[in-house]
């Protein structure tokens, strides 16, 4: 057990992380524009993974509001936010993690859901049970499953 | 109508992109039922409520299939539960031997043009009643019966038994006076961004309606229809059950049905619907 722990602080340092690793959400530092220049987790994320997380209602489901012609083998792609067809002509990683992250700190009032935010809910719930949340909340997504996105969305170009 | 168009146009370059969706809606159907009652379902928004140009109802928005169940009474499921309805009208309950037609007699006569009318103030009890607290203040209080539970079975029958013989008839729900308090509470709840997803719902019912969330076509979420026979879960569903399961899905701590937060909520979303004809029971998905 006591390898883990060490493990973390080796790939940290390794990393040149200034924080824990992974980042919880209230340490984030957006820039001005609402970007996260560092990653997560010091770990490359995994494109493919990624995409599960996108198309799996309870992880990012992010196609339930988001088209997505890369992802067009899977039904049912909403229209509330922009579609996501060559987000990384758009975006750079930094922005794009800040903007799965929390777009709010992008686009101040925009609908999308903040994905790695621990507190600041008003009535949070215990996931989709509507009874009141047990303690602080874990964010939606793990670092990791950010950091996947972003690896995804960074291959959608046009 | 911006969102209107908006939502056509990105309809129609997601279909050329060859994407799947849901049976989408025909705006354009008129619904008239058992082709003698002509529903409004569009039509100009009350001048309080500022950011719609229109209010439309939520049978717009369904499929064509859809649609059509609530165009007949004999197709329509919800028919099933007004005649259930009217059976607990007529059936005595209580220490007072009494139902409810030992006082309100022809429920086609007495409770014509209830419905539209309700959330409202009842000034001997000094509260806004909403139809549900009504019937089970007439239980209770007049009947000795015990009350129906808020969302139950028994309750949205008789919502709909009620309801029914307002059909057709516009929505006009009162905003001012004694329950204006209770008005702007509901107003702050509708703009409210609550749970794990920060979600009001005003994010999806006023800013979003006519797009597609998933396979599920975003209505205004009026609640003229109300109670509403769901294909989903095949049965009737009240007002108060489905705030709680729309606050739920935002992973909110949801209020409880017939809470003054509800009740508050109802009202507001009540008006903003004034206008529209009282559609109960109606057909959705």
């Amino acid at each position: 057990m006591r390898l883990i722990p060490t493990a973390l602080a080796v790939a940290a340092l390794a990393t040149g992380a200034a924080f824990a690793n992974p980042v919880k959400p209230a340490e984030i530092q957006f820039d001005d524009y609402g970007a996260i220049a560092t990653s997560l987790t010091g770990v490359a994320g995994d494109a493919a993974n990624g995409r599960d997380v996108m198309i799996t209602r309870s992880k990012g489901n992010c196609v339930a509001c988001h088209a997505v012609t890369a992802l067009a083998d899977i039904p049912f792609h909403g229209e509330v936010g922009p579609t996501l067809d060559g987000a990384a002509d758009r975006w750079g990683e930094a922005d794009l993690r800040g903007l799965v992250a929390n777009a709010k700190m992008t686009f101040e009032g925009t609908i999308m859901p903040a994905f790695y935010k621990g507190s600041g809910y008003i009535r949070p719930g215990d996931g989709y049970t509507g009874d009141a949340a047990v303690g602080e909340l874990p964010p939606i997504l793990t670092a990791q499953e950010i950091e996947d996105v972003v690896a995804y969305l960074l291959t959608l170009k046009e | 109508m911006t969102i209107h168009v908006a939502t056509r146009a990105t309809t129609g370059i997601a279909l050329a992109a060859g994407l799947a969706f849901a049976a989408t809606a025909d705006e354009t159907a008129n619904l008239i039922v058992n082709e003698e009652i002509e529903m409004v379902t569009h039509t100009a928004a009350p001048a309080h409520v500022e950011n719609l140009d229109e209010i439309v109802s939520g049978w717009v928005f369904r499929s064509a299939e859809t649609q059509s169940l609530q165009m007949d009474d004999f197709d329509n499921p919800g028919m099933i539960f007004v005649d259930q309805g009217m059976d607990q009208w007529n059936e005595v309950a209580g220490t007072a031997g009494n139902s409810c037609a030992t006082c309100h007699e022809d429920v086609a006569v007495t409770m014509a043009g209830v419905r539209s009318v309700y959330p409202k103030w009842n000034e001997e009890a000094g509260e806004v009643r909403t139809l549900a607290m009504q019937i089970n203040d007439c239980r209770e209080n007049q009947m000795g019966a015990e009350p129906y539970k808020y969302t139950g079975g028994e309750m949205a029958n008789m919502e709909a038994l009620i309801s029914v013989q307002s059909r057709g008839m516009p929505v006009d729900v009162a905003i001012d006076g004694p329950v204006q308090a209770t008005w702007e509470a509901g107003k702050e709840l509708y703009y409210t961004r609550t749970g794990q997803l920060e979600l009001s719902c005003a994010n999806c019912h006023e800013d979003n309606y006519g797009n597609m969330i998933r396979a599920d076509h975003l209505s205004q979420g009026q609640i003229n229809g109300f109670p509403v026979y769901r294909l989903k879960n095949a049965k009737l569903n009240t007002a108060h059950a489905r705030f709680k399961g729309c606050v739920r899905d935002t992973r909110a701590e949801t209020y409880k049905p017939g809470s003054d937060e509800f009740v508050a909520l109802e009202l507001y979303v009540a008006s903003r619907g004034n206008g529209l004809s009282v559609e109960a029971p109606s057909v959705r998905n």
